[in-house]
């Protein structure tokens, strides 16, 4: 009796299947498709290659003044010689260490967050928060422990920069939330006061509390009563982006159904109780895209604070392309420094997409 | 807990009301540092340098200022100040001093509640022509076509010269400095107009600085200055009178290099007088008897500032010019120091 034996599959046509078939339903569908393929390669053609070209393989990575970009490419030297002052700005030497370690502070406090293996997510989210930042403004300010008073005049580049959007983002936050609940608050003197602080601060450019905080407001305070201009801008900064945060977070409050009130009511819940174990945590969760929002727009706004002579990672730069040694190197600056923020504001977009995919529980639309 | 938050108001309450009486000099003595207020970014004047160090004409005439109170050059702190905000921050006592390329003029001395305590350097306003036009000076410019920055003062000067001497002009008006400068370099016209300081720095950028000469008019006066606050004279004098005695030095010839010599072994009783040896300048200015030496040492005179910052062998080189001493043809000129 023979056997049956089937015959093996045969392959797949190569039309359909691997590269060619992928080719086929992706790029080349129809005639109209594929027009478009080969439009969009010669446009990336004649656009990344020389770009490419100009950035990475006829630069200049290396030398100590303008004479060594020779090639006609990018002219990154100023960036390689000069990347202590856009990082650190005009903080001394001897001390950058202090910096380095609120950095290594600043990755290990966040970069666990983006794996979901590891264990003390909260306790680290809660560090981050608050001994963090106490941390780095006794080790940068110094004057405490032995450190070296370094006064914030001296402060500068990219670590200013960080520095401005951390506060700005962890002080902005819960005065958002807190402007938010008042603003739904039942008490008129409350709500009233919090409609007239956010529409007050949502309805003046940051360029205008920027210069107001100082160029006028040291005219008011009594003569020898002064405090730092750094500390003058943050605050403005932080009432400006709380206003921005009290509206995302109240539209996350309209969107909870009142049924969710009436079912913290009916469990016997307070006020704060409700709020905090019923609605925020929800309403938190739907704002996370506008939440990040205004992160990002808050980091990137924190390049207008040269206007006030604030030597912030854009200002570095523009400073050292207005000097003799690189003069002239606009394009590159600008190029490096939209760099610098991109990769800070991709990477707070990547967090918030995690962070939403994990709180995700089936409500989704 | 009341009574402690009473005490601290008090406490507080007497602290602000002594700074606001004591002077500016004892209020730099008892910090130990020099609050100086500078340009963000002016090459030749105040600039970060590659070891991150502020430097600069304005920077340095704060750093004798330094110097010559605190016996110590480096003990300045710089704070960098936009245009807009500059008043102000001298005002509120952000800064003792502002030396931040201003221009001294009437209303800012007179209505601002500030003063002017010398000129550091005279600016104004000039031209930059193409070398192969040929022209030797302003007046030759009848018909030119002239490259100008939008919004600025320039602008209006340049209108009103022109005027003056009865010679037409087309104008070619860009948005920035920068596109100022290209349009001259591609010859979109035969001058640029600017300020004299910004004419080299401009020059400087070119491709070829030689292929265009700065002509010698000067259109308009722009003397810029040390400024500080109006009613604190002891602290006006100091600051005028250092920046007199930089330039007394260069007439007399004390460097910094030649200093420690003279200290011991000249007898020009004027030297003598500025050192401190004989008579006692500083003391009248509540400083120490060697403030003119340690500034001098540590800065140098009023023309080592200059060639430091600006002169010939910087990339700015900029020609003495009105800035030469007047025994060399200029206007820098310093009272008797006696």
């Amino acid at each position: 009796m023979n056997e049956f034996k089937p015959l093996p599959n045969l392959p797949p046509p190569v039309a359909t299947a691997g590269v060619i078939g992928w080719l086929r339903a992706n790029l080349f569908p129809s005639p109209f498709s594929a027009l478009l393929t080969v439009l969009g390669i010669y446009f990336l053609y004649i656009t990344l290659v020389p770009f490419l070209d100009w950035a990475v393989f006829s630069a200049d990575w290396f030398g100590t003044d303008k004479s060594a970009c020779i090639s006609g490419g990018a002219c990154w030297a100023f960036v390689t010689s000069r990347i202590d002052f856009f990082i650190y700005g005009f903080f001394p030497t001897s001390e950058v260490w202090r910096i380095n370690i609120c950095f290594a502070l600043f990755v290990i406090s966040f970069a666990p967050q983006f794996f979901d293996a590891f264990p003390y997510k909260k306790n680290l989210g809660i560090f981050s928060l608050t001994v963090f930042p106490a941390i780095s403004y006794v080790l940068i300010s110094g004057g405490w422990f032995g450190l070296v008073e370094v006064s914030t005049e001296k402060w500068g580049g990219l670590s200013l920069t960080l520095m401005l959007a951390y506060v700005g983002i962890v002080a902005a936050l819960p005065f958002g939330v807190v402007l938010a609940l008042g603003r739904r608050s039942q008490l008129p003197v409350i709500r009233t006061f919090c409609i007239l602080f956010i529409e007050w601060w949502r309805g003046v450019p940051l360029i205008s509390v920027l210069f107001m905080s100082s160029v006028m407001l040291p005219l008011f305070l009594p003569e020898g009563m002064n405090f730092d201009k750094l500390l003058r801008a943050l605050i403005g900064i932080i009432m400006f982006q709380s206003a921005y945060m009290a509206e995302v977070v109240r539209g996350g409050l309209q969107a909870i159904p009142r049924g969710q009130h009436e079912a913290a009511d009916a469990l016997g819940l307070g006020y704060w109780k409700s709020m905090l174990l019923v609605i925020l945590p929800q309403a938190l969760k739907l704002v996370i895209p506008g939440i990040v929002n205004t992160f990002i727009a808050l980091f990137k706004d924190t390049t207008l604070v040269l206007i006030i002579g604030l030597f912030e990672v854009l200002a570095s730069v523009e400073a050292v392309v207005r000097g003799a040694q690189w003069r002239g190197l606009t394009f590159e600056g600008y190029v490096f420094v939209g760099l610098c923020f991109w990769v800070f504001c991709f990477g707070m977009s990547r967090y918030s997409q995690k962070l939403e995919r994990k709180l995700n529980t089936g409500h989704k639309r | 807990m009341r009574k402690s938050i009473t005490i601290f108001g008090i406490v507080a309450a007497s602290m602000i009301a002594a700074t606001a009486q004591a002077g500016t000099l004892e209020d730099v003595k008892a910090r130990g540092v020099l609050s100086c207020g500078v340009n963000n970014g002016l090459p030749g004047f105040s600039q970060p340098d590659e070891k991150n160090n502020w430097t600069g004409l304005d920077v340095d005439t704060c750093r004798a200022v330094a110097a010559a109170v605190l016996g110590d050059a480096n003990k300045v702190s710089f704070k960098p100040l936009t245009a807009k905000e500059r008043f102000t921050a001298l005002q509120s006592g952000e800064v003792d001093i502002l030396s931040r390329n201003t221009t001294w003029t009437q209303t800012r001395d007179t209505s601002l509640g500030l003063k002017y305590a010398g000129v550091n350097y005279y600016d104004g306003q000039g031209f930059l022509a193409h070398k192969a036009l040929g022209v030797k000076s302003a007046k030759d410019l009848d018909g030119a076509s002239v490259c100008i920055q939008a919004g600025t003062t320039t602008e209006l000067n340049v209108a009103d010269y022109f005027r003056l001497h009865g010679m037409k002009y087309s104008s070619v008006v860009f948005d920035t400095a920068d596109q100022t400068r290209e349009g001259f370099e591609a010859g979109r016209c035969d001058t640029l107009t600017s300020d004299q300081s910004q004419l080299y720095a401009i020059r400087s950028k070119m491709a070829d600085p030689t292929s265009a000469v700065v002509l010698p008019e000067v259109i308009s006066k722009e003397p810029l200055g040390p400024v500080v606050r109006q009613g604190d004279d002891a602290w006006f004098n100091i600051v005028r009178w250092t920046l007199f005695m930089q330039i007394e030095a260069e007439e007399l010839g004390i460097t910094s290099a030649n200093v420690d010599d003279l200290k011991a072994n000249t007898t020009n009783p004027g030297i003598k007088r500025i050192l401190g040896t004989e008579d006692n300048a500083g003391e009248r200015m509540g400083l120490s008897a060697d403030w003119a030496y340690n500034a001098i040492k540590q800065v140098g005179n009023y023309g080592e500032m200059f060639d430091r910052n600006v002169g010939p062998a910087t990339p700015l080189a900029i020609a003495r010019g009105l800035n030469a001493l007047w025994s060399n043809g200029g206007i820098q000129y310093a009272p008797p120091l006696r």
